[in-house]
């Protein structure tokens, strides 16, 4: 009977219900949304680390991102070439640029030189054109969700990237920028005419261990035979850059806290709207209790009426969400809402919602059955 | 022959409210006994004293002073759990305004009652439909409350109060809303409650009508009880 006590008055003022609904959808939503953003934003930060191949990156000393660094010279890339264990070095550039569309406008990219016969640093998920195309003279190769920020239409047309000419010969997809500045790719020779930097400079050299090497023995070989340089392993790297950019810059901390301000503000709304229900049966509880009902059994329905609002709202909120994600695989932001946070989401919609019915319960704690007498 | 025994046992029940020097005196040292099987009236002007006295009664309220015995049990000094526990194992209420749950058809409101005493969903429908057949409400089972009649509102609620099998029936002013027919209905069925000699029906009532369905007529005045009127047996007379 607690069931369906609960659902009846639930059912009973459906406005009353939509507005608590639309609390917990309210609050399911942002909190998955902005919890979905935080983990598709870290996984933008350090794709192209994530996807590199590589087993250790080395960079000029005392570098704190993927996207920033002082250049090293080949000097050290051929250092490198000759540690221990390393089987395979690549060069690669990382570097802002100006990009000239062929209506006139301007856009800042960063461009990424890589080695294409190396393996290692270039791009994924082509959807026109091959990476073979790479080795064309001036040819770069753009993200298809950055077509109409780059103003590019068609795979093939010419732009300018630091007033030197360059030909998109193919498109990925997914490929996403956490910076305002899309990725560009090229032959590391093709970057290197389109960056500021020297003929002899790189940004960093990417190494691939010895069959039997880890990737921590490579990075302590290469600390060890190459000076002046900072080493870590792929996934070390992939670390500092998404701890840089989602805490270093703050850019992280708002988003958690709009997920908590949205846990914040759904919590109150629910618990006003089944505190107002509750004020609403407060003649009903009060009869219950004259009857003989122990406080447990209000306190049932209570919480049952919230568990029942955790289920519906947390129902209409997680496929809302899961719509978002879908939509965000054609955007710039990325949206990734895994099982694991999903599953979470249930059980903190569960908390959000029970915890708001304790003011209710409070309120029915200290009711007096002899509400239910008239002229006492 | 043998005497019939104590329901309710009221000695020297005093209730007050308020702090000195503004006290206020509900109940001024009341004795009273309710017997099994009995038919009683409680009379009295707006602000007597009955109301309290019902609610002293019904274990909703505790005295001031005084001892309060219900089905042999004191229930003086009982903490709320277990006087909400004398109130389920003994005591069935009535209310004035029917006090049913708006949201709940005629049948669930009476399965509240036994679902309150641990019975199981299916029994319990079973018992309630019964009880909806004792009041003659068996035929609105499914429908809700909003779509009865006052008499048949009071019916169910009556129902509701039955169907825990209490020792006693306490209601307050149950026929207040009802039309004189209904009213009547009502009293007549409230009394038939009392007939098997093992239950006692206690009614807060400002109704003339009902005089005829009591066995024993209290009236209270400022605190205090009047001598009672005694109804010679009218009661069961009317039965026959």
């Amino acid at each position: 009977m607690i069931v369906t006590i609960a659902r009846q008055n639930l059912l009973h003022d459906k406005v009353r219900l939509a507005v608590t609904l639309t609390g917990v959808v309210f609050a399911v939503v942002l909190i998955t949304i902005q919890i979905g953003l935080f983990i598709g934003f870290t996984h933008t930060i350090s794709a192209v680390i994530d996807h590199s191949g590589a087993d250790v990156w080395v960079t000029s000393p005392g570098v704190k991102n993927f996207d920033i660094a002082l250049p090293l010279t080949k000097e050290k890339y051929y250092q490198v070439l000759s540690a221990p264990g390393v089987e395979k070095a690549s060069k690669f550039i990382i570097q802002f640029a100006d990009w000239k569309k062929p209506d006139g406008g301007q856009e800042s990219i960063e461009i990424i030189g890589f080695e294409p016969d190396k393996k290692m640093g270039g791009p994924w998920g082509f959807v026109k054109g091959t990476p073979a195309m790479l080795d064309l003279r001036d040819a770069v190769v753009a993200d298809q969700l950055y077509m109409e920020k780059l103003g590019i239409k068609k795979q093939g047309e010419s732009v300018e990237i630091n007033s030197r000419k360059a030909r998109v010969v193919a498109f990925t997809r997914g490929i996403r920028s956490f910076t305002t500045s899309p990725f560009v790719f090229a032959s590391y020779k093709t970057a290197l005419q389109f960056s500021h930097l020297r003929p002899d400079e790189l940004t960093y050299i990417l190494a691939k261990a010895e069959n039997g090497i880890t990737p921590g023995q490579l990075r302590d070989s290469i600390a060890r035979n190459v000076n002046g340089v900072d080493s870590y392993t792929t996934t070390e790297f992939s670390d500092k850059t998404r701890e840089y950019w989602m805490l270093n810059t703050g850019a992280g901390t708002s988003i958690l806290l709009a997920a908590f301000l949205g846990l914040v503000v759904g919590t109150v709304i629910v618990a006003q709207t089944l505190y107002a229900t509750t004020l609403d049966h407060i003649g009903e509880f009060a009869t219950l209790k004259a009857m003989g009902a122990p406080n447990s059994y209000i306190y049932f329905i209570l919480i049952t009426q919230a568990t029942l609002s955790a289920i519906l709202g947390y129902g209409f909120g997680i496929a809302i969400s899961y719509l978002a994600a879908s939509i965000s695989q054609f955007a710039a932001m990325a949206i990734i809402i895994p099982f694991e946070v999903a599953v979470g989401m249930f059980f903190l919609t569960l908390v959000m919602c029970v915890s708001s019915s304790l003011i209710s319960i409070r309120k029915v704690m200290t009711l007096d059955p002899a509400l239910v007498f008239k002229g006492r | 022959m043998q005497q019939p025994r104590t329901a309710i046992s009221l000695t020297g029940v005093t209730k007050r409210y308020g702090e000195p020097p503004s006290q206020e005196y509900a109940l001024r040292g009341v004795d009273l006994e309710v017997k099994q099987g009995e038919v009683l009236l409680l009379m009295g002007p707006s602000g007597s004293g009955k109301t309290t006295l019902l609610s002293i009664m019904g274990c909703i309220l505790s005295p001031t002073d005084g001892d309060v015995v219900v089905a042999g049990q004191s229930v003086t000094g009982l903490s709320t759990g277990n006087l909400a526990k004398v109130r389920l194992d003994n005591l069935g209420f009535v209310f004035q305004e029917y006090n049913l749950f708006p949201t709940l058809s005629v049948i669930e409101n009476v399965m509240v009652a036994l679902d309150l005493r641990g019975m199981n969903r299916k029994d319990s429908a079973e018992t309630a439909m019964s009880a909806l057949e004792n009041v003659g409400m068996a035929e609105k089972a499914h429908v809700y409350p909003e779509t009865l009649s006052g008499g048949q509102k009071q019916r169910l609620a009556i129902a509701r109060a039955l169907a825990g099998s209490p020792k006693v029936i306490l209601a307050d002013e149950p026929t207040a809303a009802l039309d004189s027919e209904n009213g009547r209905l009502v009293m007549d069925l409230m009394s038939s409650l009392a007939d098997d000699g093992t239950r006692s029906v206690v009614v807060v009532t400002h109704d003339q009508r009902t005089f005829e369905f009591a066995d024993r007529i209290i009236t209270i005045e400022d605190g205090l009880l009047l001598p009672p009127r005694e109804m010679n047996n009218i009661r069961k007379s009317r039965k026959t």
